[in-house]
């Protein structure tokens, strides 16, 4: 065991400190979640990516730095310690390149991963349905074959796209073989939405921003270039790299680092009795044992190991943590918690309200907790199926 | 950064559960009980010669001369299997505590003793009123008014404390300090006792995470064979859930007892703060995966006659000893707070 950082990586650190420090927009970006802040945020993204920060971990040839996943912890530690914007192309760089690394040709790679980190499309995830949430194989988009055209055309709706009325693509499970079990027959698309065909409608979130859309595709042309990963394939190809995202990459302990750090000195400013500040060391706690638990998975992957059904365990923690020190946070505000926005007497801009509707999310989304214990009890622990 | 362990650390743990399962399965716990000490010698012999007793005493003395990072696995085995011993006291306290506050004389007569499980020492500092396993001690090691002293376990006056665990012996000591007892006073002692007391909560902290994943082993088990309403208990929801929620917590107490192991062993200036955090989160998810157990065991559990009693009171005792979740968050608090 060593848990000391190399002098490269505290040189990485250092670097990615001063220019975030030099380059942070001092006074917050508008939430990203409307089509005004969206816009602000895509040239935040050009300019992460100008200055090779967006996608740390990815190779030099698409704009990245090679940079290993200690390194990559680092500077996501850095990010949000620096309380710079949140990352509208997190779908993308976190949730569909790695599906691409893995499953991807060279083709779709070298023509999607570079427009992917400099934003200039930004991409959405089509997963849920109205009628497929938590089941998600229940679902009935479906794709029929235009051998014709060489591509597929694709019809129904999916729900719930983060961001998606102001993205370019959406990734998605479409079903092309009707007649095969729930579980097969799909095949991972990737869509442009402003194809002919394609009809977005922003819905509004918890915090009354459009950070939902729905998704009706009509006849829209698919060429199979970019299918994803094989056809019928799709179920595969999603569920591979689900648990790593789960595990490792989609939420870092960075995030969390930096609004426990936050807690404290809110508990500062305002003052905290006993129980307010037992909580507020909990919270810190906690934080931390993230952070080192995210270290030994880093460890295991980097010998080689892969993350399986463990990576429920850490999806149910950072979220149910997440709600923990907002719910925190507002307690030591008091009345102000209420607060919002312009308002002149709020508190940091509102930021503790805002970000608590989006921690109560962290429990729904990405597989919810329900569904992440059922997959513990059963996959990490062995109990029986019902 | 490489957050595991080694081979060689590893291996001995490995090597160590198979001894466990061998020569201290449920009904060696469970004979600690109700035998007149509390101790098997039997046992105790076992670990000596697996080299566990004498593990962190000096080389230069006859022990093994390894950290706390080679320890914690292994003492996170003996909570596994609740093993009825004063492993935690002797090794992870009194070994290293001699070596550094104790002069050469003094570690020339104990250390040897010690390792070899000719003699068992054990410790009583400030902050707890027991001593655990001074009816078999040879030599106990006290603290008073920032003092340490050695007292040979015959100019003791004892009086049994019983524990709600049975093999737990607790006991109140009477004793004069003098000046043959005294072992180190001023700066060394004040700083070799709170390095003791760090590796008190330390140790407990590792117990208490193979407690804690034990109890869930067992539950696991015994919901998997045990029918109603015609199917496996643990294919209901309600009774994943609970073995869901434990495990989440004994898992994120884990890497915060690792790295308490590792602070330790490295002198880290922080290592106080993260035994801390190490002895809060273990004795939370021991109380949570306790919980849950015995609520999924239904009444078999809250049995006597049912082994998951003893593991469930190990909990409860070790949770409490050697500071308790909240003692040891408030000292995080002091930490980030100030005073
Ligand atoms: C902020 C946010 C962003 C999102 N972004 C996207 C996105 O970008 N793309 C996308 O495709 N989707 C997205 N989603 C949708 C998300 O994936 C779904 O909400 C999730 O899969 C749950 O599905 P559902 O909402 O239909 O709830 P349901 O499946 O209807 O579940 C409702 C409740 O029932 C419980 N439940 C259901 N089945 C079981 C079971 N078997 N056992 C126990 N309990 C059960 C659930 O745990 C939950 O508590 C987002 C959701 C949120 C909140």
């Amino acid at each position: 065991m060593d848990l000391s950082l190399t002098p490269a990586e505290e040189a990485f650190r250092l670097e990615a400190r001063r220019w975030l420090e030099a380059n942070v927009p001092s006074t917050p970006l508008p939430s990203g979640d409307d089509a005004e802040g969206f816009a602000l945020h895509r040239v935040w993204e050009k300019k992460l990516f100008d200055a090779r920060w967006a996608v740390v971990s990815w190779p030099e040839a698409y704009g990245g730095r090679g940079a290993s996943l200690v390194e990559w912890l680092l500077f996501e530690e850095e990010y949000y310690r620096a309380g710079a914007p949140q990352r509208i192309a997190q779908n993308g760089i976190f949730l569909l390149a790695p599906t691409l690394f893995e499953f991807g040709t060279q083709a779709q790679r070298d023509r999607i991963l570079p427009r992917m980190a400099a934003a200039l499309d930004v991409w959405a995830q089509g997963w849920s349905e109205p009628g497929a949430g938590s089941d998600l194989a229940g679902l009935t988009s479906r794709a029929v074959r235009d051998d014709a055209r060489g591509g597929w055309r694709l019809s129904g709706q999916k729900t719930w796209c983060t961001r998606g009325a102001h993205c370019d693509w959406m990734f998605g499970l479409f079903r092309t073989d009707p007649a095969a079990d729930r579980h097969r027959g799909m095949t991972y698309f990737l869509v442009p939405l402003r194809a002919p065909g394609v009809t977005v409608r922003a819905v509004g979130r918890l915090d009354g921003d459009d950070g939902f859309a729905d998704v009706f595709l009509d006849d829209v042309f698919v060429p199979d270039d970019d299918v994803l990963g094989g056809v019928h394939k799709g179920w595969e190809v999603a569920m591979a790299t689900t648990s790593s995202e789960r595990g490792l990459t989609l939420r870092s302990p960075g995030r969390f680092l930096a609004t426990a750090a936050r807690l404290v000195d809110l508990g500062k400013r305002f003052g905290v009795d006993e129980r307010l500040r037992d909580d507020v060391v909990r919270a810190h706690i906690d934080a931390e044992a993230y952070r080192l638990y995210t270290q030994q998975t880093v460890t295991r992957v980097m010998d080689g190991g892969s993350i399986g059904a463990e990576s429920s365990l850490n999806k149910v923690f950072w979220s149910e943590l997440d709600v923990r020190m907002h719910a925190t946070a507002l307690e030591i505000l008091g009345e102000r918690a209420e607060l919002v926005d312009d308002a002149p007497a709020a508190v940091d801009l509102g930021a503790w309200m805002k970000g608590h509707q989006f921690a109560l999310a962290g429990p729904i989304y990405a597989g919810t907790n329900e569904i992440q214990k059922n997959v513990i009890a059963e996959r990490v622990l062995g109990l029986p199926r019902r | 950064m490489r957050f595991a362990f080694s081979p060689d650390q590893l291996a001995m743990q490995t090597a160590l559960r198979a001894l466990l399962e061998k020569e201290c399965p449920a009904p060696v716990v469970r004979a600690a009980w109700t035998s007149d000490t509390g101790h098997s010698p039997a046992l105790w012999r076992s670990l000596t010669d697996f080299g566990l007793v004498g593990l962190t005493a000096d080389a230069a003395h006859g022990g093994v001369g390894l950290d706390e990072l080679d320890l914690v696995l292994l003492l996170e085995e003996c909570g596994r299997a609740a093993v009825p011993a004063p492993v935690l006291e002797a090794t992870a306290v009194a070994a290293p505590l001699l070596r550094d506050a104790a002069n050469d004389a003094l570690n020339a007569r104990w250390q040897p003793a010690l390792a070899s499980g000719e003699a068992v020492v054990t410790v009583g500092l400030a902050g707890s009123d027991f001593v655990v396993a001074a009816n078999v001690a040879d030599l106990v090691l006290l603290e008073r008014s920032g003092e340490l002293h050695a007292v040979p376990a015959g100019a003791l006056t004892r009086t049994a404390q019983r524990s709600v665990d049975g093999s737990r012996r607790l006991f109140t000591v009477q004793w004069e300090p003098s000046a043959e007892t005294l072992v180190a006073d001023g700066e060394v002692a004040s700083r070799a006792i709170a390095a003791a007391r760090d590796r008190g909560a330390l140790a407990a902290a590792a117990q208490l995470l193979g407690l804690a994943r034990q109890m869930i082993a067992m539950t696991v088990g015994h919901v998997t064979v045990r029918k109603q309403f015609g199917a496996a208990i643990g294919s209901f929801q309600a009774v994943k859930h609970h073995l869901a929620n434990a495990l989440v917590k004994v898992e994120f107490a884990r890497p915060l007892v690792y790295r308490a192991a590792y602070s330790m062993a490295r002198g880290d200036a922080d290592r106080s703060l993260h035994v801390s955090m190490a002895k809060a989160q273990a004795s939370d998810a021991a109380e949570v995966a306790a919980r849950a157990a015995l609520q999924c065991h239904g009444a078999i559990g809250y049995s006597y006659e049912h082994d998951l009693h003893l593991w469930m009171k190990r909990a409860w005792a070790l949770g409490a000893a050697w500071g308790s979740a909240a003692q040891h968050r408030a000292r995080v608090g002091e930490a980030l707070f100030g005073g």
